[in-house]
């Protein structure tokens, strides 16, 4: 008896260490020695090609001591806190009402969804178009007679990231929509039977038990939204170049890029990218204590 | 598919004499009038024989580059690359991974021939030549539509002071005195034109080829970025993106002006419009005739393959041939690299450059004095000092810093 | 009693009755306006594909055509150039397959395999390597360039499909671990644990348990990679050779040329086109989100 449970626990243990080797391959060579090559080829003045001459903190220095960069942080940190809201509440909110058996609801979903197939460089021209004041709904409005009418988000520094707002919210909210409603179809009806028969509130079942429920799946969301904001580059290259005011909507990642492949200057786009993922592990650190530290899995 | 592909990969063995080698070639040349000026190189060298299997990669260097560099850092390199002469490929070059191309040049007369000399120059790495150059282009031109002009009753402006002068004229009327894109690479060009055309020719030089730094902070580039903060008024209300958005502004008459590379010809062509008639070209701004002749050259990654080489030498020849400059550069729009050959198809704007270059009022491009960090550096300033109201001695303190950076 | 006592407690009901009533209304009401912000765009994409460049140049971009054109589209799908090839998008068409559906598949496998045994199998350690996962996924693509290029180059696949298929096998892993460990865990161990006293191993419970229960989120793994890959540039560039080049090199191309003239018209069209396999998987998958993979229905 004991023998055979023991050859149970051995073989269990095996086949899935073994159906793990990608990941861990994947993991350990990959993220974890790609990121390691970068923080030391950070340390050096490499040009156009990786080369180990190490300067020290130099590049971490003209680093900081760039504006573009300490502004590209702030937009991003902005951006970011918007986008991460909106993104669950508005992605949430579709969800449910896409899950009230709904007609049509094939259709209502790909038109939802459709965005996300889009080549970020056509959307993020059309989004400008739209906006623009001369040929968008600022001139569509006023030619219907409002004339004083001004809707000109993308040439104003304070509201420009308003401006991507919109447009990102329009690529990444159905994605994240279909996310949420395959959680919302993964609860059991009984629970909705339950709530029903104690008379709560539709809303307040949502609420108190709905998404409690569907922690999984709200982290899902959260570390899909947060990485796209991080990576965040393509749109902002096709709606503003980084502008209007030469920086008002500059990002990190496109300092990043330009830095190794604009400039040739890979040292520089290794530090900001270092800079980059640190600010990731000190997010990420405190959470997977959270999710791993003591809890016990069956 | 596959059998297609196979079948057609025997027909291509088939047909092809023995000498014939295949060349992937990569570049980032896809718009209508590169692509037609590619296709002109590519219909030379198979025509000699060989087979140029086309790599096109839009987007500019900062798309192709990374490409190139890991394709030819991975192990698996393309028969030739283009890249911008100058000092973009310098550290391919210092890895051992580029093709020497000495013999093949000294056997074509290359020195004697190519015009002007910086062109190889910038090819040259420890007195070998590592690349061949295959254009001009160059950035300092102002355009102007005439009508703007001719309707507020004034004269189309000769240059840039003319232009400025006139400026509270054309916004009184409405319109755009200067249109600029928002891209950070056209403010930066824009203040480009601005250094040989106001700074002049001599302090220009003091600054980018001798690096004087002392002339960089100097009172006659204090003029520069004087005239710049001014321009950066007229162009406050252009709210475009793209360069060509901005031109096309200029070519409904919504705006007056523009400054721009040679390139911006070719929106007005497709637009209908007649040089001299409709629009007016100033190289130099109309103030110095200067243009700076910056441009593209193909670079050869070494292969472990003799009969590739060969082919290489073959392709590297082809491209300074006095045929293929004419039949390439007409369909580009850009300047030739040799002055030997007969461009009398040209139009009026391009006339003007050639007889720029002709008389010798040129100057090597920005890829060819400064590293690519440094210009990256020089654009994020300039994009910061256009679009906001950073002064204009405060933007050549950080100028100067930024070109130190460099030496 | 209970019906009023329910329309009482509020108009959202989880469960609609009438047609007409103020609550679907509203329902449909807001998804309809929720439509129009979503489809504005593809409005002006479309219309002006559907225009000339001379009636694009005019600059209404909301206006339908005055003459309509079909020949962005034609123009977009086998005539635009890239460089010297002078076929369009067609050309990459089927490459574009050939990377996608293997790709896809193993993927979307490994993944599903990872989350499973995070969750029902886990051993020391396992939780290290999935917050390196999930580390990387806020790894930018570009910084990977380098060591990826490295790493296949001393694996000897560097320029092959493989090659390919295994970056994005790679680079789809965190995201998608994360998505189905996530989506197991929220499946009552008691099921896993039933199995278990049935006898049955990794691989039976994986097969007859997990997977039958988890159509929502492969249709999301789905939508997610497919996505991802299809619309992929720089990989699909920088690992292999011209004569395996997805369709969105021509894409890029198309919509990416620096100098020159912009066809608007051309742009739309390609951009359109290029997304209409994605599209299509969309829609036929998402018939899969099925209500009620109650588990109740599993374990009674």
């Amino acid at each position: 008896m004991a023998e055979t449970q023991a050859r149970a626990r051995w073989t269990r243990n095996i086949s899935a260490k073994i159906a793990a080797i990608p990941m861990i391959a994947t993991a350990l060579v990959v993220f974890l020695g790609g990121t390691i090559w970068t923080v030391v080829y950070s340390f050096t003045n490499s040009k156009l090609l990786p080369k180990l001459k190490f300067v020290g903190f130099d590049q971490y220095e003209r680093l900081w001591a760039a504006s573009r960069w300490t502004i590209s942080i702030e937009n991003l940190l902005f951006y970011g806190v918007m986008s991460l809201v909106f993104t669950v509440v508005m992605g949430f909110v579709l969800a449910v009402l896409m899950d009230q058996k709904i007609r049509y609801e094939d259709t209502f979903r790909t038109i939802m969804l459709y965005p996300f197939a889009l080549s970020f460089i056509v959307t993020g021209l059309v989004w400008q178009w739209i906006l623009n004041p001369q040929f968008g709904i600022e001139g569509i409005v006023r030619s219907l007679g409002w004339t004083s009418f001004t809707f000109d988000p993308l040439n104003n520094p304070d509201t420009v990231l308003y401006g991507l707002l919109i447009a990102g919210l329009w690529q990444g909210t159905g994605f994240v929509m279909c996310l949420m409603l395959a959680g919302l179809r993964g609860i059991d009806e009984d629970i909705w039977k339950a709530t029903r028969v104690d008379g709560i509130p539709t809303w307040k079942t949502y609420v108190v038990v709905i998404i409690p429920m569907m922690r999984a799946v709200f982290i899902t969301t959260l570390v899909i939204v947060a990485s796209g904001i991080i990576r965040l580059y393509d749109l902002v290259v096709a709606m503003t170049s980084g502008g209007p005011g030469g920086n008002a909507s500059q990002v990190p990642a496109m300092y990043v890029y330009d830095y190794m492949f604009q400039a040739q200057n890979l040292g520089q786009g290794f530090a900001a990218s270092t800079m980059m993922l640190l600010s990731v592990l000190i997010v990420l650190i405190p959470w997977a204590y959270l999710e791993f530290g003591g809890k016990k899995h069956g | 598919m596959k059998l297609k592909k196979l079948t057609a990969l025997l027909c291509a063995t088939v047909a092809m004499p023995a000498m014939a080698t295949e060349l992937e070639v990569t570049h980032w040349w896809t718009s209508g009038g590169e692509a037609a000026a590619v296709a002109e190189l590519a219909k030379a060298f198979d025509a000699s024989g060989d087979k140029w299997v086309d790599g096109a990669i839009a987007g500019g260097g900062g798309t192709a580059r990374p490409i190139m560099i890991s394709r030819i850092t991975g192990g698996d390199p393309m028969g030739a690359t283009q890249f911008n002469h100058g000092q973009q490929a310098l550290e391919l070059v210092e890895a051992g991974l580029m093709l020497d191309l000495t013999d093949v040049a000294e056997a074509n007369h290359w020195k004697d021939v190519v015009y002007p000399p910086s062109l190889l120059d910038a090819c040259t790495v420890d007195g070998k030549i590592y690349c061949a150059p295959v254009n001009i282009h160059s950035p300092e031109w102002l355009w102007l539509n005439n009508k703007v002009y001719e309707d507020l009753g004034l004269p189309v402006p000769a240059n840039w002071n003319e232009f400025v002068a006139t400026a509270p004229q054309v916004e009184a009327a409405g319109k755009i005195p200067l249109a600029l894109g928002n891209q950070p690479w056209q403010s930066n060009l824009a203040f480009g034109a601005m250094q040989i055309a106001v700074a002049g020719l001599d302090a220009w030089k003091a600054v980018n080829i001798d690096k004087n730094m002392d002339v960089a902070a100097g009172p006659e580039y204090a003029k520069v970025f004087q005239a710049a903060a001014d321009a950066r008024k007229l162009a406050a209300k252009s709210t475009v993106q793209d360069w060509n958005q901005a031109t096309n502004l200029v070519i409904t008459g919504e705006a007056a002006g523009q400054i721009m590379g040679d390139w911006a010809q070719g929106e007005f062509q497709v637009a209908g419009k007649v040089a001299g008639k409709d629009y007016t070209c100033l190289p130099g701004l109309g103030l110095n005739e200067y243009i700076s002749t910056g441009g593209d050259a193909f670079y050869f990654p070494k292969l472990d393959d003799p009969d590739k080489e060969a082919a290489q030498k073959r392709l590297a020849a082809l491209l300074v041939s006095p045929e293929v400059q004419v039949a390439f550069n007409l369909k580009k729009g850009s300047l030739p690299i040799r002055g030997d050959v007969d461009l009398s198809a040209a139009n009026d704007c391009m006339k003007k450059g050639l007889k720029i270059l002709a008389g010798g009022n040129i100057v090597p491009s920005g890829d060819m004095n400064w590293n690519p960090d440094v210009q990256k550096q020089a654009e994020d300033l300039m994009v910061e000092f256009w679009k906001s109201d950073m002064p204009a001695d405060e933007a050549q303190a950080k100028w100067v810093e930024i070109l130190k950076s460099g030496l | 009693m209970a019906d009023t006592s329910m329309t009482m407690s509020g108009p959202r009901g989880a469960k609609p009755r009438k047609v007409l009533s103020g609550r679907n209304i509203m329902l449909y009401g807001i998804l309809i306006v929720v439509c129009v912000y979503y489809l504005l765009p593809l409005w002006v994409m479309v219309m002006t594909s559907l225009k000339g460049m001379p009636e694009v140049r005019l600059g209404n971009i909301f206006a339908p055509p005055v003459e309509v054109t079909f020949q962005p589209w034609v123009k977009a799908w086998k005539e635009a150039c890239t460089g010297l090839n002078c076929d369009g998008l067609s050309r990459g068409f089927w490459n574009s397959v050939l990377i996608t559906v293997p790709s896809v598949v193993i993927s979307i496998i490994i993944a599903s395999v990872n989350g499973y045994a995070l969750i029902n199998w886990r051993f020391k350690g396992s939780d290290i390597f999935f917050t390196i996962l999930i580390f990387g996924s806020f790894i930018p693509y570009q910084i990977m360039l380098y060591p990826i290029v490295i790493l296949l180059r001393e694996m000897g696949i560097y320029g092959t499909l493989w090659g390919l298929i295994i970056v994005h096998t790679i680079f789809g892993m965190p995201i998608l671990t994360l998505l189905f460990r996530n989506y197991f865990s929220s499946i009552p161990e008691e099921l896993f644990k039933a199995a278990r006293v049935d006898g049955a191993g990794f691989w039976g419970i994986y097969l007859r348990i997990m997977l039958p229960m988890s159509l929502p989120i492969f249709v999301v793994a789905l939508i997610l990679q497919v996505t991802g890959i299809w619309n992929d540039f720089l990989f699909g560039v920088v690992f292999t050779k011209p004569d395996l080049y997805p369709m969105t090199v021509q894409l890029n191309n198309i919509v990416n040329s620096v100098q020159g003239v912009k066809e608007y018209n051309v742009n739309m069209a390609a951009t359109v086109l290029t997304g209409l396999v994605p599209l299509i998987v969309y829609f036929v998958s998402g018939k899969l989100f099925v209500r009620g993979i109650a588990a109740g229905a599993v374990k009674g």
